[in-house]
């Protein structure tokens, strides 16, 4: 073999090599973006892939997700990776502007640049799309991006995610992916006044600003809203969308379908792992329920009877893998009540994921049961076998009867 | 004696473990009905419709086009939000397994009440479904939608036994920009040349219609829309 040919095979080998690796960094790159679930924000009801024009609703005005294909001037065309760095850890726009915390880098923070810079090369290899930004429609004075300079110095805590020696590579994985790409908290915990979410204590619940569907505390300890679940339930319902314990529906549905089922078993294992970590819950204050709410679930009990029992079970059980138990289920007996409100309104169906691609459903009662009948079955549901959830109110059922989905 | 002890606890153990069972039965059916009950609620078990004037029939209509509109649902182009937030979380090929279980029910068909109409808009309503209104660029209903307006295989619905409400509010939809499909939409194009009145008079021409005997929708091919409609194929 002349060293010419040595040479081009060498080369050949090299670049090969160049390429595998570039290919790989793609590739992790887009399951990073399927971990942090970026295009249910960044891709549009039958848009494009990335190409942004999804409106995420806020209290404080609509926020058009924007543009991520790498068009020139309407996407990342003209962004360095130093630069997409820049707004997943600082919230920081391509010519510096403050972004608005409806794009979660207040947890997208923690992400390390190994994997943001993973991130852009998957993005970099999208279809450009040209589709230009729509500008946040926010309320006065929220609409004064300069007021984002306060918001980040109460609200914004900078910083990569900083493994914890005396935690497992396991636990350290889940802690970084719950954290950080998961953004978890950015929905199960409540919000200030201001959109700034509650981080102490972490991941215990709260309702989803606007479309009004609570997401349960995560603690797996005592008085959490995962009491009473295993590791393994935890990683069910990620994968499948549904477990022994419970059915995700309304967003988690969407986590599920979009995000989730598609991790590796070892990440979901890893977010189970840190979510049992997380510690115990004060009892709950139980909040009185309303004087004739032995009433309610009295008239509950026989619309349950009749209604529900036949998949729920009487004993509130649930039928094996079809339909969710109700007894100790965290979106029976969550604070608000509205989650049970308003499946009970709407039904619907499980997930329909790779491992449970037939999901069985429940019918929408909204149009057989009257906003009494309803608050009391849901009242019962509350109250009965080892519940002990405050009532719910005919009025509180009449607010959700127009919304299914939200 | 510690033999005979054994026996006993294995014993007692099977009639408990027995018992928890029957406690549990009857076990919840493996069909394709008992998982879609979100969809028969409403739409009945064999997809006949509901009684409210609303919730359309589904049985016998063509697979392709049931199929259709649970994607459009789920993609935001056509808007009723209990049926958006109902095929949201769905597969596609489990949306289509769906279709084709209502599109091979095969029941009798029931006809509701129509609303008091003046017999020149019935007239009107005759005319359009039979024959269009060609100087108004709209062609008749039967065109596509087949000679006995039974519908045509794949992707076209029968428009017979459809009631008032429902008819008109799909109709008032494509107005109000609530139902759109993948474009050209033919359908949004006939309605901007229809008027309200219009819209009123094929409505209740079509929900008095008796159903004829062996309504079923036309073979594939059978008809040549005068126009290009995204849906059948003839997307830009």
């Amino acid at each position: 073999m002349s060293i010419f040919t040595r040479l081009l095979v060498a080369l050949a080998l090299v670049g090969a090599a160049c390429s595998a690796s570039a290919d790989d960094l793609v590739a992790r790159g887009h399951y990073l973006t399927v971990a942090g679930d970026c295009d249910s924000c960044h891709t549009a009801r039958n848009g494009a892939s990335f190409a942004g024009g999804h409106v995420v609703p806020t209290p404080f005005g609509a926020i058009t997700a924007p543009n991520l294909t790498p068009d020139r001037e309407t996407g990342l065309g003209g962004w360095t990776a130093e630069d997409f760095y820049r707004a997943m850890h600082s919230g920081k726009g391509h010519d510096g502007t403050s972004l608005y915390p409806a794009f979660p880098f207040t947890s997208y923070t923690k992400v390390t640049r190994a994997d943001t810079d993973a991130i852009f090369a998957y993005l970099k290899t999208l279809p450009p799309v040209k589709l230009a930004p729509t500008e946040p429609a926010l309320r006065w004075p929220y609409s004064m991006r300069s007021l984002m300079a306060s918001w980040r110095l109460l609200y914004f805590d900078e910083g990569e995610y900083a493994p914890d020696s005396n935690q497992s590579a396991a636990w350290n994985r889940g802690a970084y992916l719950v954290q950080g790409l998961g953004h978890c908290n950015e929905c199960h915990a409540p919000r200030n006044t201001f959109g700034a979410m509650v981080t102490d204590p972490f991941l215990a619940g709260g309702l989803v600003p606007v479309q009004n569907w609570y997401a349960p505390d995560l603690s797996m300890g005592p008085h959490g809203g995962l009491s009473g679940w295993t590791e393994a339930d935890v990683v069910s319902l990620l994968k499948t969308g549904r477990s022994r314990k419970g059915t995700a529906f309304g967003p988690m549905a969407d986590v599920v379908i979009r995000s989730t089922q598609h991790l590796d078993d070892a990440d979901l294992a890893a977010m189970a792992t840190y979510l049992k970590s997380l510690p115990e819950r004060p009892a709950p204050r139980e909040r009185e329920s309303a004087a004739d709410a032995v009433d309610l679930a009295k008239a509950g009990q026989k619309v349950y009877v009749d209604q529900c029992a036949s998949c729920h079970a009487a004993d509130g059980r649930g039928k094996g893998t079809a339909y969710p138990p109700l007894d100790g289920n965290s979106s029976v007996v969550e604070p608000t009540g509205i989650n049970a409100i308003r499946i009970v309104l709407s039904g619907g169906f499980a997930p329909g994921t790779a491992a449970n691609p037939r999901p069985y459903s429940m019918p929408p009662f909204s149009q057989s049961l009257s906003d009494d009948d309803a608050a009391a079955v849901v009242t019962y549901i509350r109250q009965a076998w080892s519940n002990k959830a405050p009532s719910v109110s005919p009025n509180d059922v009449r607010a959700y009867r127009s919304i299914p989905g939200g | 004696m510690r033999r005979l002890f054994r026996r006993l606890a294995v014993t007692v153990t099977a009639f408990f473990a027995m018992q928890a069972m029957a406690a549990d039965t009857p076990p919840v059916p493996d069909t394709l009905v008992q998982r879609i009950a979100a969809c028969t609620s409403c739409h009945g078990e064999h997809g006949e419709g509901g009684s409210n004037g609303f919730n359309p029939r589904l049985a016998g209509k063509p697979a392709g086009y049931l199929h259709r509109q649970m994607q459009d649902f789920q993609r935001g182009l056509r808007h009723y939000p209990i049926m958006e937030y109902t095929v949201g979380p769905l597969t596609d090929e489990y949306m289509r397994e769906i279709a084709e279980y209502f599109s091979a029910q095969d029941v009798p068909y029931t006809l509701h009440d129509v609303p008091a109409t003046s017999p020149a808009a019935m007239m009107r309503g005759e005319q359009l479904v039979t024959k269009g209104d060609a100087a108004r660029g709209v062609p008749p209903c039967m065109a596509c939608h087949g000679p006995n307006l039974t519908g045509v295989q794949p992707d076209i619905p029968g428009l017979v036994g459809l009631p008032y409400d429902y008819i008109s509010a799909q109709l008032g939809s494509w107005r109000t920009n609530t139902r759109n499909t993948v474009a050209p939409d033919c359908m949004k194009t006939i309605v901007g040349r229809l008027s309200d009145a219009d819209i009123s008079a094929v409505s209740a021409w079509l929900a008095q219609r008796p159903v004829p005997a062996d309504a079923h929708a036309e073979p594939a091919g059978s008809v040549s829309p005068p126009l290009r409609c995204g849906v059948l194929g003839a997307g830009t």
